[in-house]
């Protein structure tokens, strides 16, 4: 009787119980050692502090810190900032991929920016922009913005050039071609770079908090470092995680909603 | 007045070091109605010359006339079928057969009556297509035949009337081919075409064609043309009796010798007896 591949021949098969169990196993495990390490009389509190302690510090945050203002000015932050590059990185990267004399003009100039490292503008930005909201939501565009707009000149370059071409020999204009079909062929591909710049944004949060901020969870990590609540820097780190962990998800549920001729085959 | 009138047309790609001439010098006339096929080895510059006529590549010679008219650039009046990626996968198969009605040119000087014969028609094609079941299916989940009906379709929304297809069926497996052809040919057939059919396969070409025009190339340019013996009506089994096979060998042997193979060949002789030495 010919047998069932094992989950361990290559690329074999995982049922879904097998999935979750591995998921979980991946999930625990390193909680598992974190708490065992850090009960254990190895390392000192100030250097590790354990799960327990990290939990304990995330509540007191939460009651007597205002931990939801903190997350709120940051979530508004991240989103101003990645919201302003991409109104302002989708049109030019559908011109980038579109049409070859803007993409002359611009792509060389936009590679050699999004080189230049987003921190070391922070005094110019705080010259510019100073130091009021506006200079945070500054700080996570710069981050954002170059990488957006050459992934979504990408995202635009992909469309294949027969689906452009059957619409031009059904007599679209150029108009109609790139809004009817260049647009709409690229839309699933653009929201996965948004989503991907999504995360991007998010790294850039600490930095951007390093501008004269006095609240948001890059703030917060910052100013436990002064003191040296290991805990509170560990609370800060997770919760950036998760919250960039929900918003992709919500992405991808949006790009389930949004395209469902994508997944349509399971 | 012929349909397509392709008057000494050259196309040179590149420039200096890098030029390439994919045509030379090639005309040809194809009438009102007719269906023309063209074959020939790879590099022959086929493909091209359909695009030329399409006018989704320009001619650096020459003249192309469709209609009486000089070509351009691409219209409404020359569709074009593609071997693959053109349909849109956001759309189902209705939506992709009507995608015309999208566009200005679709919609100019449109009375209620229009829109409704425009419907009709769709609904027409579908039929005629045989796609009536995958109406509201996305094109990824139709199999890669079906997609090709739903593209022919769609070019034929418009009532072009000059058709042109490049390889249309060249992804397809072999058995899904004949039925193709057939389709095809009913579709010549009812909705009178003039239509100009670029492929691999002599077979296909004969079967489908009132003419197959060989090309070859280096420059890219046309070898010979061949009337077809076969009765206008087609069958299957006309692919073995005497006449086409014995025109599908000559057409073969034709594109060997245009292909440069023998060249080929030569310096393979030559390599062997160097090292025979």
């Amino acid at each position: 009787m010919p047998s069932r591949p094992g989950m361990w021949a290559i690329r074999g098969p995982l049922s879904r119980n097998q999935y979750w169990l591995f998921a979980a196993l991946g999930l625990l495990a390193p909680l598992a050692l974190w708490w065992l390490v850090s009960s254990s009389a190895l390392v000192d509190k100030v250097f590790l502090p354990g799960p327990v302690d990290v939990f304990n510090r995330l509540v007191t945050w939460y009651m007597d810190d205002d931990l939801t203002s903190d997350i709120g000015i940051s979530v508004y932050r991240v989103t101003a900032g990645f919201a302003l590059s991409a109104i302002i990185a989708l049109p030019l990267g559908l011109m980038i991929g579109t049409f070859r004399p803007v993409q002359a003009m611009l792509e060389p100039l936009t590679d050699f920016i999004r080189y230049m490292p987003a921190v070391a503008f922070i005094p110019l930005v705080m010259l510019w922009v100073g130091i009021e909201e506006s200079s945070k939501i500054s700080i996570i565009f710069i981050g954002t913005f170059f990488q957006m707009v050459l992934m979504m000149a990408e995202d635009v370059r992909r469309v294949p050039l027969a689906q452009i071409e059957a619409a031009q020999t059904m007599g679209a204009t150029r108009g109609e071609s790139v809004r009817l079909v260049i647009f709409q062929s690229a839309k699933p591909a653009l929201l996965d770079t948004l989503r991907v710049t999504m995360g991007w944004a998010w790294t850039y949060l600490v930095v951007a908090e390093l501008v004269a901020a006095n609240s948001g969870l890059g703030y917060s990590i910052l100013k436990a470092q002064r003191f040296l609540q290991t805990d509170k820097i560990f609370v800060g780190i997770l919760l950036i995680g998760l919250i960039g962990l929900v918003m992709d998800q919500l992405f991808r549920l949006a790009h389930r909603k949004a395209f469902p001729w994508l997944h349509l085959r399971s | 007045m012929p349909k397509i009138s392709i008057q000494h047309v050259g196309k040179v790609f590149g420039e200096g070091s890098h030029r390439v001439e994919a045509l030379k010098d090639v005309s040809l006339d194809i009438a009102d109605n007719e269906f023309v096929t063209f074959v020939g080895a790879s590099g022959c510059g086929k493909s091209t010359l359909l695009r030329i006529i399409g006018g989704l590549e320009y001619h650096t010679s020459g003249e192309v006339l469709a209609n009486g008219q000089p070509v351009a650039g691409p219209g409404a009046d020359r569709a074009m079928v593609f071997q693959h990626y053109s349909l849109y996968p956001w759309l189902k198969v209705m939506e992709n057969i009507k995608f015309s009605r999208r566009l200005k040119h679709g919609r100019e000087d449109i009375t209620s009556a229009e829109v409704e014969a425009a419907s009709g028609r769709a609904d027409a094609l579908l039929s005629l297509m045989g796609l009536n079941a995958a109406a509201n299916a996305y094109p990824n989940q139709l199999s890669g035949g079906m997609q090709q009906r739903v593209a022919i379709a769609r070019a034929l929304m418009g009532r072009p009337e000059i058709l042109l297809m490049d390889e249309p069926f060249g992804a397809l497996d072999a058995q899904t081919r004949e039925v193709m052809h057939d389709l095809i040919l009913h579709v010549h057939k009812l909705e009178k075409p003039t239509l100009a059919f670029v492929t691999h396969d002599v077979e296909e070409a004969i079967y489908l064609a009132d003419r197959v025009v060989l090309m070859a190339p280096r420059p890219g340019r046309i070898d010979t043309i061949y009337e077809v013996p076969l009765p206008a009506e087609r069958e299957q089994d006309m692919k073995h009796t005497p006449e086409f096979l014995r025109l599908k060998k000559e057409i073969l042997a034709r594109i060997r010798e245009t292909s440069g193979m023998k060249t080929d060949q030569g310096m393979l002789d030559q390599l062997n007896m160097e090292a025979a030495s």
